[in-house]
């Protein structure tokens, strides 16, 4: 018998019919892959099973009865938990207060104190290998952490079906696979998953079987272990997926110049940087690998002028000196950033596309200070025609958009201003196959043009792809220079534990006897 | 058990309409309370919302009361959209009547009538003075503008009362506690003959459109409503939040004490210890009321102005006692709150179930950084 089974379900938005006639059956023990583009239907179809959509019609089935879920809490009083891809904690509270707010009850008891919790929350992190101090502050923890705290708040609750929106795209390779090993135990004790993901190696590494979405239509139900990645991108994208080519460019220069840069951490577990030392040529693209949680928010804050002044040291962009400057002066200057918060950081999310190119795109004030309303609009459109965002108007909330299209507009915001030196981090976090070309094609565009360009990304494929060196972060320091040609996922791997060869020049030339 | 839980998805026509459902369910509250008070519930509604509008003297009571509701209104709908809440504007009008008065106070009736604009700068420049502690306080060390701007309008009745009580009293005037009514060049010029509504109204009408503009137009407005929806976003466009705490606290200061001056240089025409009839704090709830809309504050600050009037009439005519606005004010403010509240949320009947416990469960589920929203 399945233990989840959905038929027919259809579910119409004005303008949009978001899942049309899907049916999906999940057994126990199953880890299913729920495949699919943005805007395939994916979230809304896994909102309808968690109890945060009705369905226009259709019908679920639970252990082969009628299912009918009133909200998020009767869903996990069925045994449905469900892992988001956006969190929703407090960051002023420690893990164990948001796991504790958000407890329904714990075990059979009736009530739970922050005691219990926090001691539940240890079981079952050294049960599945998830380890995190209750005691830290969500604020302080790295996006990858956080999804740490979902994932264990969700498994606090013993769920029998666990949906996971897209859980490894901020994890590195290691963390990546524990996750699996997790996910394969939790399964084999009988819990079904139902994996939403477009990274279609993790796929066919995990999932038994899989369920293929396009605009809102199931077009395949398949066994994922039996296809290549090529037949299964072709079912989603309904076409072949596009390529990314890194041809060889010439250096133009030292556009971006960090010297000796050191930042004192703001918090008891934030990270101290330490002599961060680098810098990037015009016409290529330097990527930074490492864990989520080893400086790299710090090290952004501080090179896009956030953090402006904060620390000691010494940052140039084309020979001029910015290290006192805030974030609209570098702008000016011709740096652009891209951070990895895409709503409430890049973006607000209450306000229009329109407004929300407004906040990089100062040139579009007048001398009296005045908003151009309808450059901006202008502006707005273009950006989403050029760059095939699926957004109704210029008018349309940030907040409204997919994940996807929202960085695409971010993306294609920062890059229609052609800036001199752009620094991107997390560049295609949780964005779908189509989209992830789309961005890294226009990256390395904008390289050979002859930017310079910093990505920092805990994604290795797309470092490998995309970048012609590479420095690795740990504990708040960098790692010398690893050419293309010198890349290997071992050797990332072992410098991203800090043990990188000491002693280098700074282009980590000359390693006699180097790591591996 | 009752139980609140999310809508999901709240219709944008009822987010739109609240204030007008809200206005409508304090009729009817009001209504009920004529009608458990033993009067005619529609001649009590009738002096709150027919009998301001039926002459020209009437109307201009409603445009002398409306108008520094209006002008405060304007300023703080401009601070709290910066997410800075200055709840002293009661203070700041308070400090700009005294700054108005003083300058009034030394006028003589040869002096040119141009001293009224030099009143209404003096009560700005002092409402703005106030304010600049808060935002001092709020800037260098962190503290509550909420509690230090709060605070502050104690501190400016005691202030009001040192100086009519004391140095600034009449000395023709029987010991009452007053200053000696301004000299008649002081007034501000009248609109029409037969009412007391002056130019305080066109002034106030005027600097809503500049509000607007301000607001939904320039760039430094948008820095401010940036910083109050996201302060990260605010952070990574490079806008200052010290510079919106700044202006959010001047500028909504400023508009107190402007309201301050223009209200004992116009209707008052002296200083006693009662200048304000609880404008700063009613304001508040206009400039809710309002969605922190300029244009929404123009039609608000008229409907606080005839809880006002009702208010008196119901004293005069039925007897019933003036507070009667206050009770007015406060259904308001709930039916809105309750409103707000129903759109975004339902009420449901839950049979109580023995496993579940702990009742602020759904709260997780909301986004930590709760968004505002507004018409």
């Amino acid at each position: 018998m399945y233990r989840l089974e959905l038929i027919d379900v259809t579910k119409r938005y004005p303008g949009v019919t978001a899942n049309d006639g899907v049916s999906l059956a999940v057994l126990p023990e199953e880890i299913h892959a729920v495949l699919g583009e943005n805007g395939a239907g994916k979230s809304t179809l896994m909102k309808i099973i968690y109890g945060m959509v009705r369905p226009d019609s259709g019908e679920l089935r639970w252990n082969g009865a009628p299912l009918e879920v009133h909200g998020p809490r009767a869903a996990r009083a069925r045994g449905i938990a469900m892992v988001f891809q956006h969190f929703s904690l407090f960051e002023s509270m420690t893990v164990a207060q948001n796991v504790w707010l958000g407890i329904d009850r714990l075990g059979d008891a009736l009530e739970c104190s922050l005691d219990d919790v926090r001691a539940a929350l240890r079981r079952v992190a050294d049960r599945y290998g998830l380890p995190l101090d209750p005691e830290r502050f969500v604020h302080e923890l790295s996006v990858g952490e956080r999804q740490r705290v979902e994932i264990l708040r969700a498994l606090l609750g013993d769920p029998s079906l666990l949906i996971l929106d897209e859980p490894t795209s901020v994890l590195t390779p290691q963390a990546a696979r524990a996750l699996f090993t997790t996910l394969r135990e939790l399964a084999a004790a009988g819990c079904s998953i139902l994996y939403v993901s477009h990274k279609l190696d993790e796929i066919r590494e995990l999932c038994h079987s899989a369920t293929v979405l396009r605009a809102g239509r199931v077009v395949a139900t398949l066994d994922p272990r039996r296809e290549t990645t090529a037949s299964l991108a072709r079912l989603m994208l309904g076409n072949e997926p596009p390529r990314v080519a890194l041809a060889p460019s010439t250096p133009q220069g030292a556009g971006l110049v960090v010297e000796n840069l050191c930042v004192e951490s703001r918090h008891a577990f934030g990270v101290t940087l330490r002599d961060i030392t680098f810098e990037v040529n015009g016409g290529e693209i330097l990527g930074v690998a490492g864990v989520s949680g080893n400086g790299q928010g710090e090290l952004l804050a501080a090179l896009s002028g956030e953090d402006a002044g904060r620390g000691e040291g010494c940052i140039r962009l084309w020979g001029e000196d910015v290290t006192r400057s805030g974030p609209s002066l570098r702008r000016r200057r011709g740096l652009r950033f891209v951070p990895e918060e895409r709503l409430g950081r890049a973006s607000v999310p209450s306000l229009g596309l329109s407004k929300n190119a407004l906040l990089t795109r100062q040139e579009l004030v007048s001398k009296a200070g005045l908003l151009r309303i309808q450059a901006l609009r202008a502006l707005t459109r273009r950006l989403i025609q050029h760059h095939d965002i699926k957004a109704p108007s210029p008018d349309a909330t940030a907040g409204s958009l997919s994940g996807g299209n929202l960085q695409k507009f971010i993306v294609a915001r920062e890059l229609d201003a052609a800036p001199r030196a752009l620094i991107v981090s997390q560049p295609t976090w949780g964005v779908d196959v189509g989209a992830s070309a789309h961005i890294r094609t226009q990256l390395i565009a904008l390289r050979n043009a002859g930017s310079a360009l910093l990505v920092v990304s805990e994604d290795l494929d797309e470092l490998f792809e995309i970048c012609d060196a590479l420095v690795v972060i740990a504990r708040g320091r960098l790692s010398p220079r690893m050419k293309r040609e010198e890349m290997s996922a071992d050797r990332i791997g072992e410098w991203m534990s800090g043990l990188w060869p000491p002693a280098l020049g700074r282009d980590g030339e000359g390693t006699p006897g180097a790591t591996d | 058990m009752l139980r609140i839980e999310s809508r999901g998805a709240p219709s944008r026509l009822f987010a739109h309409a609240s204030p007008l459902i809200a206005v409508a369910v304090t009729l009817v509250l009001c209504g009920a309370l004529f009608v458990a008070l033993g009067h005619d519930p529609l001649r009590g509604l009738g002096l709150f919302f027919i009998e301001p509008f039926r002459s020209v003297r009437a109307l201009g009571e409603l445009a002398i009361k409306a108008t520094p509701l209006l002008l405060i209104g304007l300023g703080l709908a401009l601070s709290f959209r910066a997410n800075i809440w200055n709840i002293g504007a009661e203070g700041q009008f308070i400090i700009g009547a005294v700054c108005g008065g003083r300058v009034a106070l030394a006028a003589t009736e040869d002096t040119s009538g141009a001293v009224v604009v030099a009143i209404a700068i003096a009560g700005a420049l002092g409402g703005m003075a106030w304010a600049s502690v808060t935002a001092l306080l709020r800037d260098r060390f962190g503290a509550s503008e909420i509690l230090v701007s709060l605070m502050l309008v104690y501190v400016a009745e005691q202030l009001l009362g040192y100086l009519v009580f004391g140095p600034w009293r009449d000395p023709a005037g029987h010991n009452f506690p007053q200053t000696s009514l301004f000299a008649s060049t002081t007034a501000i010029p009248r609109l029409v003959a037969g009412s007391r509504a002056n130019l305080g109204l066109p002034l106030a009408l005027g600097l809503a459109g500049v509000f607007w503009v301000f607001l939904q137009r320039s760039h430094q407005g948008f820095a401010l409503e940036v910083g109050g929806l996201s302060r990260s976003a605010a952070r990574y466009a490079g806008f200052s939040s010290r510079a919106s705490i700044w202006i959010a606290c001047l500028v909504s200061g400023a508009m107190a004490g402007l309201a301050g001056a223009i209200e004992v240089a116009g209707p008052v025409g002296q200083l006693t210890p009662h200048i304000s009839m609880g404008y700063g704090f009613a304001a508040i709830i206009v400039a809710f009321v309002a969605r922190l809309s300029p244009v929404g504050v123009i039609f608000s600050s008229l409907l606080m102005s005839m809880f006002y009037i009702g208010g008196e009439l119901a004293q005069s005519r039925l007897g019933l006692p003036k507070s009667l606005t206050l009770v007015f004010q406060g259904l308001l403010l709930f039916a809105l709150l309750a409103c707000d509240t129903l759109i975004h949320h339902r009420v449901r009947w839950v049979p109580r179930q023995r496993s579940v416990t702990r009742e602020p469960a759904s709260r997780a589920k909301e986004p930590p950084e709760p968004e505002r929203s507004r018409g």
